[in-house]
């Protein structure tokens, strides 16, 4: 496997330009001529199917929902990051970037990221023109909080509800391109896999929920925009369909997968309540702008947080990080809650969760301002666990929350596979082994919007249009093998249903390659996994029929993802013996931060296919970091 | 904290294998009945579908279809006709935010799908909801192309403005307000596109052809007329106002006083 990064020459700033113009380019009256496939239409896919239609593209777009504005990124709470500087507090592209690689844990690539943070302030620029309502000041300019890992103000927001607010501009782009025929959209339409024709990606196979057909659909490229894969772990905050399926498909058709093993744990998220728990609901990080984090001093305190002195209680994140505070990033946030539940402080009934506290800030500001700015988010607290977040402290724990590994691309945002390219979540490119807060939506449309108009015109632009069509033997080849699973999965008649496995899966997950992982626990969960795997195929129970709207079945197909995703995932997290970021290894830390291994880990582990996850192929592509220098990432 | 103690209900669901055709919707399926114990207070009411439909499975039995994903209230798609209300019994809450708390032990639960012509059932509780889709592409945005825009804080947009137009963006589109209405009516849904961008001065220069085309759009589909029973306001898990609808006819009368589009005769390139 080949990985050439085809990073731009010349200085950081100067790289985006250089490629832009090095790049060929498709005389507009030949892009009608051009077919390309979106597949998936949250930020990243809804950008890109309007943005290249706008272009003159003939674009096809794919969602596995009822409509395209459903995707997950419609949840996102927070916030969007911008180097705008309008709150004239010292933020430049150069430090949104700083910060980006620093967060990340010296993991991403330079080049990307600096990218990012160039193109972060067209994306409010785009998005204000499109209607998105940002909150405003009352000089009617545009507002700005703080998020994790940053002391600066550059996130724009939209009250708690930013990524719906996004994803309706993307949509509402989408939508007036689908009401002029540019786009052709096709909802609850599920890809199941990639359609390679002498090397390079010329379409993708799909089924019909509805009806159950399955069908394939030739172009002249692919764009995979179907976000992350945290439903490995069953429980998390990704919405209950999300999977891997698209991205692990176009894997095993010899995309490279790069860092699976990069988790992220939100460190703010109601804690579980019972076993009939089926996904975890975020409480956005912007919270602890107002918020305080703190547990009991003393082991076992089972008294009421009311009831608890301050000088009994500890507010660890300002203890530990007293310049960050509870504005620490996401891992180092999570990774602190869970040592001192480990220590016997947690709080609640199960100890797993810790107290997050606005009684001082309702004393500063008042219960309306308060109300002001998180009224929803409180109020969906409330709802959820019955409590009242203004009387008495919020109760969260740290959940699976987002992955910053994905297919591996280069810096045109093209796979391993010609032709295929990875927009959003489902690629690994700018967050390293740490996403910031406000960063995922930043990335899903900075790659929708501003790059991948560009970077597919410079592959297209060496391909004759409409060079392969459906009729090659590859396409019914693929429609055939996904015809063959679905046949084979409805065959099984076993006895337990989908959701038991993935629930299994997921507790193997979380135990041993959650929060804190080790060679022993790893290596004890890629048995497992292959185990419960075994079983999945002779015991699985999907009833029905493969001919109208079957949810068992959809499940199913998602399920035996993750189940050989989750072992890559373990070999992946096995492999890196380093901490950094999400990834904390037991083995590498000092006295609970992590230890990062500069020498023999300053990579992007991207795993090739070869016929089963075991003998999946470790290449390394190597980080060079010119502008930003390896340091030992500090918040104290 | 709730505790331990576990509830046990009775529902009638409505089972319907195929996807709605006959003008009567009763010959296109029925109600069924199921008890169901062991329910804890702290499950959502989708969470309480899926311990259902566990059950139906382990006996045999295909398991209800019925619209989910986030399960947090944002992504539209839950819908359920609960006791007749449309999301349950809850005010301003969607049906995957509703918790069994809100009943009680021992309790019958009437479940069917959103009832509408524009909303034809697909199976059990699942309605093809693409009607909504439709009348966004016949004008509920900006025509703005990618990257032509300017600095976003160039236009000062007051902030009482912007707060109205995000009242009305709140709205998840998941079509309870048609559900609630006798009938059938889009016009809290279209109602809310309209106010988003009248609120906007982005968003104002398109307003007579937005008004326009969103109602000759919400008609075609089959969605009925407003009578003012405030239903819709009521169902709305984002309690948007019925105060958009007024907004809306009043933008429609506004387009039908202003002057068609000027006629196309001059097409063609001055150059």
């Amino acid at each position: 496997m080949k990985l050439d990064s085809k990073i731009p020459s010349g200085a950081i700033h100067e790289k985006w330009s250089n490629r832009k113009f090095e790049l060929k380019l498709v005389n507009p009256a030949n892009k009608r001529k051009y077919k390309v496939l979106v597949v998936g239409s949250g930020l990243a896919g809804a950008s890109a199917a309007a943005s290249l239609a706008e272009l003159g593209y003939q674009v096809e777009c794919f969602c596995f929902q009822d409509s395209p504005r459903r995707a997950h990124s419609i949840a996102a709470q927070g916030g969007i990051n911008a180097a705008k500087n309008y709150r004239n507090d010292g933020d430049s592209v150069y430090r949104l970037f700083y910060d980006t690689v620093k967060g990340g844990d010296f993991r991403a690539r330079e080049a990307n990221v600096y990218r990012l943070a160039e193109l972060s302030v067209n994306i409010i620029d785009q998005a204000v023109a499109q209607g998105v309502p940002f909150a405003r000041e009352y000089g009617g300019l545009l507002d700005n909080r703080s998020f994790g890992g940053a002391q600066v103000s550059r996130t724009f927001y939209a009250r708690g509800q930013t990524g719906q607010q996004l994803l309706l501009g993307a949509y509402a782009a989408l939508s007036r391109q689908i009401g002029q025929r540019a786009v052709k959209m096709f909802p609850r339409t599920e890809m199941l896999d990639v359609v390679v024709v002498d090397g390079h990606a010329k379409g993708i196979v799909v089924r019909d929920l509805q009806t159950g057909e399955i069908r394939t659909h030739a172009a002249d490229a692919v764009v995979l925009c179907t976000g992350g894969y945290g439903n490995v772990f069953y429980l998390s905050t990704n919405a209950k369909n999300c999977n891997v399926t698209a991205t692990w498909r176009a894997h095993r058709r010899g995309a490279g997968f790069a860092n699976p093993c990069y988790t992220q744990i939100h460190p703010t998220c109601i804690p579980v309540s019972g076993d009939h728990q089926s996904k975890l609901t975020l409480m956005s990080e912007s919270l602890r702008n107002d918020g305080r984090v703190w547990v009991p001093l003393k082991k076992g305190d089972k008294r009421k947080a009311a009831d608890i002195p301050d000088n009994e209680r500890d507010y660890y994140l300002e203890r530990k990080y007293p310049s960050f505070g509870n504005l620490a990033p996401r891992d180092i946030a999570s990774r602190a809650a869970m040592t001192v539940c480990d220590e016997g402080r947690g709080i609640g009934d199960t100890g797993l969760g810790v107290y997050l506290d606005f009684r001082d800030s309702i004393q500063r500001l008042g219960k309306d301002a308060i109300a002001a700015r998180y009224g929803n988010l409180f109020h969906m607290y409330a709802k959820i666990t019955a409590e009242d977040p203004y009387s008495q402290p919020m109760r969260i724990f740290p959940a699976v929350h987002y992955t910053m590994g994905g297919l591996w691309v280069d810096y045109d945002l093209q796979s391993t596979i010609p032709g295929l390219f990875v927009c959003g979540e489902a690629n690994f490119s700018d967050h390293g082994a740490n996403r910031l807060g406000a960063s995922a939506l930043m990335q899903g449309l900075a790659d929708g919007y501003f790059v991948i108009p560009y970077t597919i015109g410079g592959y297209l632009a060496g391909q004759k249009p409409g060079s392969v069509d459906g009729k090659r033997p590859e396409f019914a080849q693929a429609a055939a093998n996904v015809a063959e699973m679905t046949k084979r999965l409805l065959g099984i008649k076993g006895k337990r249903t989908v959701d038991d496995f993935h629930r299994t899966l997921g507790k193997i997950m979380w135990s041993k390659c959650g929060m804190a992982r080790s060679e022993k626990g790893l290596r004890e969960a890629i048995a497992a996994i292959q185990a419960l795997r075994g079983e999945f195929w002779q015991d699985v129970r999907v009833l029905g029929d493969g001919m109208t709207i079957n949810q068992s079945l959809e499940k199913a197909g998602r399920v035996a993802d993750f189940l050989e995703f989750g072992e890559l995932m373990c070999r992946d997290a096995l492999e890196r013996r380093e901490s950094c970021g999400g990834h904390f290894r037991d083995e590498w830390q000092d006295d609970g931060e992590a230890r990062r291994d500069d020498q023999n880990f300053c990579h992007a582990a991207v795993w090739e296919h070869k016929g089963a996850p075991k003998d999946a192929v470790r290449h390394q592509e190597q980080l060079h970091f010119e502008n930003v220098h390896l340091a030992v990432r500090s918040y104290k | 904290m709730t505790g331990n103690t576990t509830m046990k209900l009775i529902l009638h669901v409505w089972r319907q294998q195929k996807r709605s055709t006959a003008a009567d919707f009763k010959q296109d399926g029925r109600m069924v009945r199921y008890e169901l114990d062991g329910v804890s207070p702290d499950m959502s009411f989708l969470e309480m579908l899926d311990v259902l439909n566990e059950r139906l499975i382990r006996k045999g039995e295909e398991p209800i279809v019925f619209d989910h994903d986030c399960r947090e209230g944002i992504c539209g798609s839950c819908s359920l006709m609960i006791d007749g209300e449309p999301h349950g019994p809850q005010s301003g809450t969607t049906t995957c935010q509703l918790h069994m708390r809100s009943f009680r032990d021992g309790a019958e639960i009437w479940i069917e799908p959103w009832r509408a012509k524009a909303f034809p059932v697909v199976k059990d509780l699942m309605v093809d909801r693409s009607a909504f889709d439709r009348v966004v592409q016949a004008g509920a945005f900006i025509s703005v192309n990618t990257g032509v825009s300017q600095d976003a804080n160039a236009i000062p947009v007051p902030k009482a403005d912007a707060d109205r137009a995000f009242d009305a963006a709140t709205c998840i589109g998941c079509g309870a307000c048609v559900a609630a209405c006798k009938n059938a009516s889009a016009m809290l849904f279209v109602g809310a596109k309209v106010s988003h961008f009248l609120h906007l001065p982005q968003g104002r220069v398109e307003r007579e052809t937005r008004a326009r085309n969103l109602v000759a759009a919400m008609d075609k589909e089959g969605f009925g007329n407003c009578t003012n029973q405030n239903e819709c306001e009521a169902a709305c898990p984002k309690e948007i106002p019925v105060r958009v609808i007024a907004e809306m006819n009043r933008e429609f009368l506004r387009a039908k006083a202003v002057e068609e589009p000027p006629s196309k005769k001059r097409v063609g390139g001055d150059g």
